[in-house]
């Protein structure tokens, strides 16, 4: 069951990633994008990470390509991309070569990975040990039972606040800064100056030059 | 949960077919998601080992990766916007003023 689950959501990141790079419309793209990115969220599932698999599609598929989406709808370049010029003679094979290189030295390190069971004490030790039991079961009264959804097994959440309100609370911080940085740099950069904004009969080819002082 | 190797040969194809997809497309909308994708490759890697490990390091860290993915593309997008308001249909290769 666990073989199949993760051979499904192995097709559909695979296929949304062959997606991305090979349709030439932008916003195919992005849905193809957004299929992986949802592949990854079930994966993540699997994983017991539930907190990051919630939080991939909310914010990842639900945030981030939708400011794509916009930002293409936006500027109107839905129009689909030449894909047969080649400005680096050779590029495209060379380019292949360069994606089978990156994914055999990437194998290479995870073949030679030690994955051997671990007998590490991790802070998800109880997982190993719970048993899942319904909640009109009896047996869950007993008093040497570990219950999956009982108090001994932490909440993926309170784990993972347990980390970033602790041993990471300075990259938490910092990544807090990094937010309101970028978001000063994107209101600086797009915006007009201060020019008057272009009347309505406007040519296309207008710029964004002050104004000239007039003497 | 499926042996990690396999988790990690997955991460793997896909971060090669962002890396190619970076190389190959000249769209800068397109680029961007090829990033993305590579970024979501390290996270499957991350979460997979964290779990293998029982490291709750990984998962964070996956957090902290989301948070940067999010401010680039915020920073990155409006540097398109910037650009392409200037000229309609542009290319990575237009974008040639600032070399030497």
């Amino acid at each position: 069951m666990a073989i199949a689950v993760f051979a499904v959501c192995a097709v559909i990141i695979i296929a949304g990633a062959l997606g991305v790079i090979i349709f030439r419309n932008p916003v195919h793209a992005a849905l193809s994008l957004v299929a992986a990115l949802f592949g990854a969220a079930v994966l993540f599932l699997t994983l017991d990470a539930q907190f990051l698999g919630v939080v991939q599609v909310i914010v990842y598929a639900g945030a981030i390509v939708v400011l794509f989406l916009f930002v293409i709808m936006l500027l109107g370049v839905d129009v689909a991309e030449r894909l047969q010029t080649e400005p680096i003679a050779r590029q495209r094979p060379l380019a292949l070569a360069v994606g089978a290189g990156v994914l055999a030295l990437v194998l290479l390190f995870a073949v030679g990975f030690d994955l051997s069971p671990s007998t590490r004490q991790g802070a998800m030790p109880a997982l190993d040990n719970c048993i899942g039991l319904p909640l009109n079961d009896p047996a869950r009264d007993s008093p040497d039972v570990v219950l999956c959804d009982g108090p001994e097994v932490a909440s993926n959440v309170s784990q993972i606040a347990e980390g970033v309100f602790g041993d990471y609370v300075w990259a938490f911080q910092l990544t807090g800064l990094l937010l309101t940085v970028s978001v000063v740099g994107a209101v600086v950069l797009t915006r007009r100056g201060r020019s008057l904004p272009a009347p309505a009969n406007a040519d296309v080819t207008h710029d964004d030059r002050q104004p000239e002082a007039v003497s | 949960m499926v042996d990690s190797f396999w988790y990690l040969a997955l991460a793997a194809v896909v971060f090669a077919i962002g890396a190619t997809g970076l190389l190959v497309r000249r769209n800068p909308l397109i680029m961007f998601m090829c990033v993305e994708l590579m970024l979501n490759a390290v996270s499957i890697t991350f979460v997979a080992l964290s779990r293998r490990l029982g490291d709750m390091g990984g998962q964070i860290s996956v957090l902290f990766v989301l948070v940067v993915a999010a401010a680039e593309a915020v920073v990155g997008l409006a540097i398109v916007v910037a650009v392409m308001r200037r000229r309609a249909r542009v290319t990575a290769d237009d974008l040639t003023s600032l070399s030497g």
